[in-house]
């Protein structure tokens, strides 16, 4: 059974291994002169004003706050989904109901505002 | 080709087999993935020349067709520059891992019948797995710079592959309700027959969310913001170059052939023919047009990357508000709405699957 997985683990090694051949071969032939202004992070020809790691939008934050519950979501309809034609009719609005109480989280977000963006 | 197989076996120790066959698979396989790639290219340039009256590439080679490699030539012999302000060990991690989960993710797709790496039983919640990885290659590489814009691209990009990945997710709980099975293997089986089995019909709002949010996974036009020229330079990769981009850049093709061989394989029933099962073919010479061959998937595939460069010529690229809008108010409603639909089908037993 986990016989079949070792192929991924040797592509997962190959594409590694492939990775650090085309950044060694960057390094090995790409050779030149490193000034200051050259390793200075581009900003339009200025010198940079200040670090960028600078505070964003906490919308970005809640982005990922509401991907991790849908994405929660998709992973539990998964196995419901393949088994569907074994589990009958309870199966199907057991999930059916499951999904309302998600589409009505969805409607509240929507309603409150936390998809807008302006 | 046997014959050299068979002595080859026969030299090799036994154990060693379960190793050696699949490592030349995925040569075989990554060699193709990266000259599809350079092609890819040289494809892209040549039908957005034409889309806008131009000749596009013709140098390098005959007609051009060399162009890719120059390029590839040229960008391993520039330096790799790491801004001093950056984290240097993150800065070198990004690319690769943007790399890995683009190549890797090809284990467990089939191209025909049999050509399949590792034909496990968990295919599409592995390829959900991978594609969400590369959010982090994105992510860390515009952390890592240190550098305005990068930080920016990174920001924008990691929201809008998150916002769309959902709506993603969706459409594959779609196609696995159809197909009834997580292999994709047995979900091309379940779509055989011609043109009008395959799940592209009772799918079809599923179908066009999946490769609309693919072309927004992938960071393409028009949905390129992570990456808009005009606003933030290059976005995420803007302090890589050399080598450490030419590896952002085979990723992002990549990826492309990977989306373009997914809504293959999930809508448009991978590699069976077109006539399959058709009555005016049967018995004549063109019987052989109904045969399932990998050459029907290399149609399809083309047929999706070509849509990808035509998008890119024909839309002006997407506001970010307008991206986010159409990812969370569009697009994940339908595929619920359409998820519900199909549980109604299954119910009332309408639509291709069967209940047993």
């Amino acid at each position: 059974m986990l016989e079949n997985y070792l192929p991924i683990l040797i592509f997962l090694s190959v594409a590694l291994a492939l990775g650090l051949l085309m950044l060694s071969l960057g390094f090995l032939f790409g050779r030149g002169s490193k000034t200051e202004a050259k390793l200075s992070p581009y900003e339009c020809g200025f010198d940079p004003f200040e670090d960028a790691r600078i505070p964003f939008d906490v919308r970005y934050y809640l982005v990922a706050i509401l991907f991790i519950i849908f994405d929660l979501e998709i992973a539990f309809l998964f196995p419901w989904a393949v088994s569907l034609n074994k589990i009958g009719i309870a199966g199907i609005m057991a999930m059916g109901i499951f999904l309302l109480v998600l589409v009505i989280g969805f409607i509240y977000e929507w309603k409150k505002g936390a998809l807008e963006w302006d | 080709m046997d014959e050299f197989l068979t002595i080859l076996f026969d030299f090799l120790p036994p154990e060693s087999i379960r190793f050696v066959v699949p490592f030349m698979k995925i040569i075989i396989l990554l060699v193709a993935l990266i000259l599809g790639a350079a092609f890819l290219v040289f494809f892209e340039r040549k039908v957005i020349a034409f889309m806008h009256q131009r000749i596009g590439p013709n140098r390098v080679g005959p007609k051009g067709w060399f162009q890719s490699f120059a390029d590839v030539i040229k960008l391993f012999i520039k330096e790799v520059i790491v801004p001093s302000n950056a984290d240097r060990f993150l800065f070198l991690t990004a690319p690769l891992l943007s790399l890995i989960p683009a190549l890797a993710a090809w284990a467990v797709i089939p191209l025909n019948e049999t050509f399949i790496i590792a034909d496990i039983d968990a295919g599409i919640l592995y390829l959900l797995a991978l594609t969400s990885f590369s959010v982090y290659g994105v992510i860390l590489a515009g952390w890592a710079s240190n550098s305005k814009y990068a930080f920016l691209g990174a920001m924008r990009s990691a929201a809008q592959m998150v916002a769309y990945e959902i709506a993603m997710g969706f459409a594959l709980v779609g196609v696995l309700m159809a197909g009834g099975s997580l292999n994709l293997g047995d979900i091309v089986a379940a779509q055989s027959g011609g043109i009008l089995h395959w799940f592209w019909i009772p799918l079809f709002p599923l179908f066009f969310v999946y490769f609309i949010s693919g072309i927004a996974e992938t960071n393409r036009h028009p949905f390129d913001v992570a990456e808009g020229e005009s606003e933030i330079v290059a976005g995420f990769h803007v302090e890589y170059s050399g080598a450490a981009f030419a590896i952002f850049f085979l990723a992002e093709y990549v990826n492309m052939l990977l989306i373009a061989t997914l809504t293959s394989i999930m809508f448009l029933g991978g590699w069976e023919s077109f006539f399959a099962g058709s009555n005016y073919l049967m018995n004549t010479s063109l019987e052989f047009l109904m045969e399932p061959s990998i050459l029907w998937l290399a149609v399809k595939v083309s047929f999706f990357l070509f849509t990808f460069f035509w998008l890119r010529a024909s839309f002006p690229r997407y506001r970010y508000d307008q991206i986010m809008k159409l990812g969370w108010k569009v697009l994940i409603p339908i595929t619920i709405i359409w998820i519900g639909v199909e549980g109604v089908m299954f119910l009332a037993n309408v639509g291709p699957w069967k209940v047993a």
